[in-house]
């Protein structure tokens, strides 16, 4: 493998993770990551190798989520499981699906910066760039995305409402 | 000391704690005087641990065999080496087939397609009164009547030899164009499902394989119809019926 391709896999755990995050989704996550990669393979030559890589592989991951999200609409989606009670599954699951639900409810421009900022501890200005927008747009979607997560949730990632079975 | 007013996105930087520490005791000290403000913002960074904690594991895990496949263009898992073999032995030639194959992973359009047709799957396989819409009773009609809406003359292929008989099929919207479902029976009651929608970029690809939870599907494009293979079977065992799928319709 050569030395980009190893910079490159490299990333392919925090692309993934990313991108579960980001649709909620385990397989449609790995999708989004195969189709990164093979976007990326085929842009190398557009790569500055001054430039870190990964911003940049985030932003193609970007671009090709919202592509999907247009087409999307014209989908079937192919649910995940049907909600089951989250209590009554392993407590580290159900709070993944908790998450997974109250990031659900976000648009899909606050979610992307509280992940990018948050989870991937990405730099503002990074972060700001792979969204294609100014870092005062970046700063608004991440104060309005957290503050919405946080009255879904009661601070430590539960639901500030437990669903009634 | 700069006394600068406190700002939505100084307590932002604050929450991520990337301020200059000078700038941080200020928000301090600022947050001290504030307990509501000060709840808030402590609550957005639990919000925020709790997040980078639940998504970690899936970072930690082992990088799927797909994906770095991806990053090693050269080597081709063996099964898809033989599936693409065996393409190339039943349809007595390989023209087109390379570039089909590997210019799969950049059309994400393609797979709705296949997610499609494995959505459809979930939902009609599991019907008891009405799986499908026509019969097999009626296969000349079903057959004439898909033919007709997916634009392109189908085959119900006989499938007998693999130990399936066709239960009947129904007509499907997908991503807007009709498409065809083809349900198929065993003797132990394992339903698989053959989808048939027009491809606009006719061409060829070999087999390729997908896998929804326990869902298993083998889809592949013939000049102008893409065909998905659907069901919970292993993936051995479907390939072959995917085989003899592709042989019948072969034998037009």
């Amino acid at each position: 493998m050569s030395g980009v391709r190893a910079l490159v896999l490299e990333q392919v755990p925090a692309l993934r993770r990313y991108a579960r995050a980001l649709t909620g989704d385990r397989d449609r996550a790995d999708d989004l990551v195969q189709d990164t990669l093979a976007r990326a393979l085929s842009r190398l030559h557009l790569w500055r190798p001054a430039a870190s890589i990964r911003p940049w592989l985030f932003t193609i991951m970007h671009n090709l989520f919202l592509n999907e999200r247009r087409r999307s609409s014209r989908m079937v989606p192919l649910g995940a499981d049907p909600a089951e009670p989250a209590a009554d599954r392993a407590d580290s699951r159900a709070l993944l699906d908790d998450l997974d639900r109250a990031l659900g409810q976000l648009p899909d421009e606050q979610r992307a910066a509280v992940l990018l900022v948050g989870v991937e501890e990405m730099s503002y200005e990074d972060a700001a760039n792979v969204l294609a927008i100014p870092i005062g747009t970046l700063m608004s979607r991440l104060s309005r995305g957290r503050e919405q997560l946080r009255r879904l949730l009661d601070g430590d990632g539960r639901p500030r409402i437990r669903r009634v079975k | 000391m700069t006394g600068a007013p406190v700002s939505e996105s100084d307590l932002q930087a604050f929450v991520d704690g990337r301020l200059a520490p000078a700038r941080a005791a200020e928000i301090e000290a600022w947050l001290a005087e504030r307990p509501e403000e000060a709840a808030r913002i402590a609550a957005l960074r639990q919000d925020r641990d709790a997040l980078r904690a639940a998504y970690a594991a899936i970072a930690a895990e082992p990088i799927p065999a797909r994906l770095a496949a991806v990053l090693e263009p050269r080597t081709t898992p063996a099964w898809r080496r033989v599936a693409a073999a065996v393409l190339i032995f039943v349809a007595g030639g390989a023209a087109g087939l390379a570039g089909g194959y590997y210019g799969w992973p950049d059309e994400p359009e393609r797979r709705d397609v296949v997610r499609a047709a494995i959505g459809a799957h979930q939902v009609f396989v599991p019907e008891v009164r009405h799986p499908v819409e026509v019969g097999a009773a009626e296969e000349a009609h079903l057959v004439q009547w898909l033919s007709k809406r997916v634009g392109h003359p189908l085959k119900a292929p006989d499938l007998t030899a693999s130990g399936f008989r066709l239960v009947g099929g129904r007509l499907l919207a997908e991503s807007g164009r009709p498409a065809a479902l083809f349900m198929y029976e065993n003797a132990a009651g394992l339903r698989i499902t053959i989808h048939c929608v027009s491809e606009p970029r006719a061409g060829e690809t070999a087999f390729l394989y997908r896998k929804v939870g326990d869902v298993s599907a083998f889809y592949w494009i013939d000049e102008k119809l893409a065909y998905a293979v659907i069901g919970t079977v292993e993936r051995d065992k479907l390939y072959e019926v995917a085989r003899a799928v592709y042989a019948a319709l072969d034998k037009k």
